[in-house]
């Protein structure tokens, strides 16, 4: 039970977004991929959810192709994709912006449960699920992202930059939820961020892309203590 | 004043029937972003397959669901099998946004073509299965009819059992979601495609119904010329853009709008002056309001 990734490229016309990539993140684990803009984190994530073709190499979430399977297809499977910014449908209710992620169940009861259990871990949702996602504030936004996402009952959560345009308060939440979220529910997370110290802090194992390549990866505080990446990525 | 109230009525019952066809064209445009003119083509189909049931059982009322459900499944063939793999090759170039437009228009030939290929050119005839003559109030006759007031009613329970599907169901919500965020759905597990070819079914069965409506609340003649279904669609296609193009509610308060606007014209300043006003409107809202008379959001994102 891993994410497995192996020698994984991926092009844009004649740019080499991600550059032979390999790495393993074990179950259970919640796994921060840092680096600069541009490093192709972004075009990672998007590969491994099936929204971008990948040129060479594999990728598995247990044993689901990953590289073979469509978007909508890899969420039955139990891999859920948030993407970058605050990814809800402004036009929508809260509620109906939660319904969405457990859709493809086809169980209103199980939905309902589901809308619940999340309404436990974010109650602020609760109190606004008729208002439409619009009038949410940066942070409710990135919550009611993430809940979407819990909805379908993820085992492999992939998160694209969740504490992005967020004031540092409304990070360390965030970046709280996450935390407990993987240790509580057993989710395997891939977090991609520029935010690298905030991301280290939580995770337990540490990855630095850079131009598309792995720059060095190892655990977390490993990565925190190193005196290279502190001067790179992480400003002091 | 009971010119007034008869104006009105005629308003009323025309709007009604462009409202059927705009939300087609709403539909199309949500779920795909093509602006469709082969509606009118598929419209016209489906009065057809209508026809033929009428001219066999004799029953408008059967031939009614038919039409509708007819329509829902070409608009649905023409999606699966033509526009999909259209939309995937024409995504980029200079030719990605025209491509399906003038493609609806080759369409909209093409449909005829077949219509006249298997029906012939020749008018034929849909008898309206309602007296066309109107209520009378002492001595005057007003203009509603017990087949306008058929129009109304039937078009009146088509838009709340759409506004249902839209609002309650999941499949409703489906289709608004993936209409907004087509990328947003798709992770969250909706099958955007599937979702689009459903859309496309339900105009098609708006259309369908606007085709056999329009035809029995005229003449009831039918041919692949006919420009009572040129009309439907640039009536339609008008109402939808006042509406904005991207709102249901709008498609209909555009279409009783532009029908009430229709009658007063030609009852009040003269019947050739008509097609100029719709154009005129259209142009006004274009150039004042493209966004539509009741859109939302002044700066709507792209």
């Amino acid at each position: 039970m891993s994410l497995r990734i192996e020698n994984l490229s991926v092009h844009h016309g004649a740019i080499h977004a991600v550059n032979d990539i390999s790495f393993t993140v074990p179950k259970g684990q919640l796994a921060a991929l840092i680096g600069a803009n541009g490093a192709g984190k972004t075009t990672l994530l998007r590969t491994l959810s099936g929204l971008t073709k990948s040129s060479h190499g594999t990728a598995h979430w247990n044993s689901l192709n990953l590289l073979q399977s469509k978007p909508e297809n890899s969420v039955r499977n139990g891999v859920s994709h948030v993407s970058e910014g605050k990814s809800v449908i402004p036009e929508l209710t809260v509620e109906e912006n939660l319904e969405i992620g457990a859709l493809w169940r086809r169980n209103r009861k199980e939905m309902i449960e589901s809308k619940k259990s999340v309404i436990e871990i974010f109650p602020r949702l609760g109190e606004r699920l008729s208002q439409r996602a619009d009038t949410l504030s940066g942070g409710e936004r990135q919550m009611l992202a993430l809940s979407r996402s819990l909805m379908s009952k993820p085992e492999l959560l992939l998160l694209d930059e969740p504490s992005l345009g967020l004031a540092p308060l409304v990070v360390e939440q965030i970046f709280q939820s996450i935390r407990e979220l993987t240790t509580s529910m057993g989710i395997t997370v891939l977090l991609v961020e520029q935010n690298a110290m905030g991301a280290l802090k939580i995770a337990d194992v540490g990855i630095v892309l850079n131009l598309g390549k792995v720059a060095v990866s190892g655990s977390a505080s490993t990565l925190m203590a190193d005196p290279q990446v502190r001067a790179a990525y992480l400003g002091y | 004043m009971f010119q007034i109230l008869n104006t009105f009525l005629i308003g009323i019952t025309s709007g009604s029937i462009y409202a059927l066809m705009a939300i087609s064209m709403v539909l199309v445009w949500r779920s795909t972003r093509v602006v469709n003119f082969a509606q009118a083509g598929m419209a016209l189909l489906s009065t057809y397959f209508g026809y033929e049931v009428v001219n066999r059982f004799d029953s408008y009322w059967l031939a009614l669901p038919v039409a509708m459900i007819s329509g829902a499944v070409v608009a649905a063939f023409i999606e699966l099998v033509f526009m999909r793999v259209l939309l995937k090759h024409s995504n980029s170039g200079p030719i990605a946004s025209i491509a399906p437009i003038i493609a609806t228009l080759g369409l909209l030939g093409l449909i005829k073509a077949f219509i006249g290929f298997f029906w012939g050119n020749q008018d034929v005839n849909i008898e309206s299965p309602l007296s066309t003559v109107g209520f009378s109030i002492g001595t005057q006759t007003l203009s509603l009819s017990p087949m306008k007031l058929l129009i109304l009613i039937a078009v009146s329970m088509l838009l709340l059992v759409l506004t249902f599907v839209f609002q309650k169901t999941n499949i409703g919500l489906a289709l608004r979601a993936s209409a907004y965020a087509p990328e947003i759905s798709r992770l969250a597990g909706i099958k955007v495609d599937l979702v689009r070819t459903f859309g496309w079914a339900l105009a098609g069965a708006a259309g369908g119904a606007a085709g056999m409506l329009q035809t029995a609340n005229g003449n009831g003649a039918l041919s692949p010329d006919s420009l009572e279904f040129s009309l439907l669609l640039a009536f339609g296609f008008i109402a939808a853009v006042i509406g904005g193009l991207d709102s249901l509610l709008g498609a209909v308060f555009g279409a009783l709008l532009l029908g009430l606007v229709l009658a007063f014209v030609l009852t009040y300043v003269g019947g050739s002056l008509v097609f100029i006003t719709a154009f005129v409107l259209l142009l006004v809202v274009l150039i004042v309001r493209p966004a539509g008379l009741i859109s939302q959001k002044a700066g709507r994102r792209a």
